[in-house]
């Protein structure tokens, strides 16, 4: 196991500086910096300047080096746009995301775990129907436009609920059923999946044999079974969702990484971009070694095999 | 693939009578009538074809120019509010432009880029599924590593940021989600290609001496090409999707070309007293992904071997 977690270990670190490199030869390669940051009245002279004073005149390995350098010591340079540290911003408006991507993700669990064990239980039936009809118009509904709907209905006609902003723990019930029901498919699938499975195996058998009561059975037998891999999965899809988060914050103005990213890329704040991007691949690289770890644990033949 | 009577014939040479070989039906019938009867592929292909055959006509069915405006006749409701008219059914936008015929224009972007991409990201994806499931040991790993890599980056963001260097334009959108969205072909390539690739047939081929292409090209090909369409129908929808959450951000296709992402974002601020402005092309975008994944689904259901019989 530790052997097994070693090597994968070192394969995420890889990605992660493959990542680095990625990101910053896009953003520096597809478009010359100094002349974003000139603006559009800049002379020749003024871009020259400006190259020379951001570093952008040196060789692109050299700044590459230099930049990930710093920003293993979590110095991701100063932004173009509010010239205060990128590290500042970044991580003081991080936390926002995080409690909009906890609420998504429970709001995701809450809706589909028990839609995917009553599945599960009851196949063939309208639950798994439903289930499934659920599954299917999730995948297919726009967020941006469901996040709009519920604005229209929820925030404007009826009232219920603000649409914009952080002041209190009502401005994320929307954001986060919008941001959630787009992972809700994927769990809710392998939820009813995995409890088929399980219930299908001997020892449920025995224990339903043993006269245990089918409620026992289910939650503590079967269901702490199913999960597992479930949750393996949810951390993966949380990576995605962070990601995702853009459109969901610039509709709810929310004042998380993913309104902060929207707005650098108006500005054309290139170290800010950078900074963002990493941060957020960062995170879903470290999800996935620990949703991997979480399933090798389980099963003994990913980590040998 | 299988004999032509498929497989009532292998055990019962003899004792069959021949009118019951006639009466078994043919392969094909059989997923034909898989395919008809699926309620999924029915529907889904169904409004698909509608959608397609709207967009291609496009120039025919469209009651006015989707750019003209007519500052006279700005924000019509459509017909069934109590200020629409048939003149303009699905009503007008703020510029007075009539928004049935931008819906009618925005399928054709919605489903060129879907298609494009879908096409640029089935090339890369296959290109390295098949290698990394044909080959193993060191290829795999590597493609592996670089999809790992690229599920890594955040999609939207990185399509953003790049789109807002580099400039937009449709084809530039086209090739950032194409170059982007390749992975689940990569990936459902990989492993159809690991189930196939120790078969008899694939051994006989390379004992009767096929080079490697051919054997890729008309060994193992035709026995994965059902996942990869199932793939490439739901890859479509995602890139529709990626491409108007993209307009609906200001950095996809850029105004006054009537993409629905596009019209939505035009439309949001307006939500208060005219919604249905956001509403049409939403309920559009929203019925043309949706028919796509159910033609995706349903067409995994009816090719899964276990279902064949």
């Amino acid at each position: 196991m530790l052997q097994y977690a070693l090597k994968r270990l070192a394969v995420a670190i890889l990605v992660a500086l493959t990542v680095s490199m990625v990101t910053f030869s896009l953003l520096h390669l597809t478009g010359d910096p100094a002349i974003a940051l000139a603006g559009e009245s800049a002379t020749q002279e003024d871009i020259e300047n400006i190259r020379r004073v951001y570093g952008y005149d040196r060789p692109f390995l050299v700044q590459y080096a230099n930049w990930l350098g710093n920003a293993l010591t979590g110095d991701f340079g100063r932004s173009h746009y509010l010239k205060t540290e990128v590290a500042d911003v970044v991580f003081a408006r991080l936390p926002t995301t995080m409690i909009l991507g906890a609420s998504a993700i429970t709001f995701a669990f809450i809706l589909s775990i028990p839609l995917g064990v009553l599945a599960a239980i009851k196949p063939n039936t309208i639950f798994d129907r439903l289930a499934l009809t659920l599954a299917v118009v999730g995948q297919a509904l726009p967020s941006f436009w469901f996040a709009l709907i519920m604005i229209f209905w929820l925030g404007i006609q009826w009232r219920l609920l603000p649409i914009s902003g952080t002041e209190s723990w009502q401005n994320f019930i929307m954001p986060a059923i919008a941001l959630g029901y787009y992972v809700t498919p994927a769990i809710m699938r392998l939820t009813r999946a995995g409890m088929l499975e399980v219930l299908a195996s001997d020892y449920i058998r025995t224990a339903r044999a043993k006269g245990i009561r089918p409620g026992t059975i289910l939650f503590k037998h079967a269901l702490r079974n199913a999960i597992i891999p479930v949750v393996a999965l949810a951390a993966v899809q949380f990576g995605f969702m962070l990601g995702g988060s853009i459109v969901i914050e610039t509709i709810f103005a929310i004042n998380g990484l993913g309104f902060l990213a929207w707005e650098s890329i108006q500005r054309a704040d290139l170290p800010m971009m950078q900074a963002i991007v990493l941060v957020l691949a960062c995170f879903y690289i470290v999800l996935t070694y620990l949703a991997d770890m979480l399933n090798a644990f389980l099963d003994p033949r990913i980590r040998v095999g | 693939m299988s004999p032509p009577n498929g497989p009532s014939t292998a055990g019962t040479i003899t004792a069959l009578p021949v009118a019951e070989q006639i009466l078994e039906p043919s392969p094909a019938a059989k997923l034909r009538r898989r395919v008809f009867g699926h309620a999924g592929v029915t529907i889904g292909a169904g409004v698909l074809l509608v959608i397609i055959a709207v967009a291609l006509l496009a120039p025919v069915l469209a009651p006015f120019d989707p750019l003209d405006q007519d500052l006279t006749q700005r924000v019509i409701p459509p017909v069934w509010h109590e200020k629409g008219s048939w003149e303009h059914p699905l009503g007008t936008d703020q510029f007075g432009r009539d928004y049935l015929s931008r819906l009618m224009y925005g399928a054709r972007i919605s489903l060129l880029i879907g298609f494009v991409a879908m096409l640029i990201s089935g090339f890369i994806g296959t290109a390295l599924g098949v290698a990394a499931g044909y080959f193993g040991g060191r290829v795999d790993m590597v493609v592996n590593f670089i999809i790992t890599t690229r599920l890594s980056l955040p999609v939207i963001l990185v399509a953003l940021a790049v789109v807002s260097i580099i400039g937009n334009s449709l084809w530039i959108v086209i090739w950032v989600l194409g170059l982007l969205i390749w992975d689940r072909f990569a990936v459902v390539m990989r492993s159809s290609v690991q189930q196939v690739r120790d078969l008899d047939y694939v051994a006989a081929a390379k004992a009767l001496g096929c080079s490697t292409t051919r054997i890729i090209l008309s060994e193992i090909m035709p026995n994965i090409v059902n996942n990869l369409i199932v793939v490439a129908t739901l890859e479509m929808a995602h890139a529709i999707l990626l491409e108007a959450a993209l307009s609906y951000l200001g950095l996809g296709v850029q105004p006054p070309a009537p993409s629905w992402g596009l019209m939505i974002s035009e439309g949001k601020g307006m939500i208060f007293f005219d919604s249905w402005l956001i509403g049409i092309p939403g309920a559009a975008l929203f019925a043309m992904v949706l028919a796509i994944n159910l033609l995706g689904d349903g067409l995994r259901d009816v090719t899964a071997p276990e279902n064949r019989n």
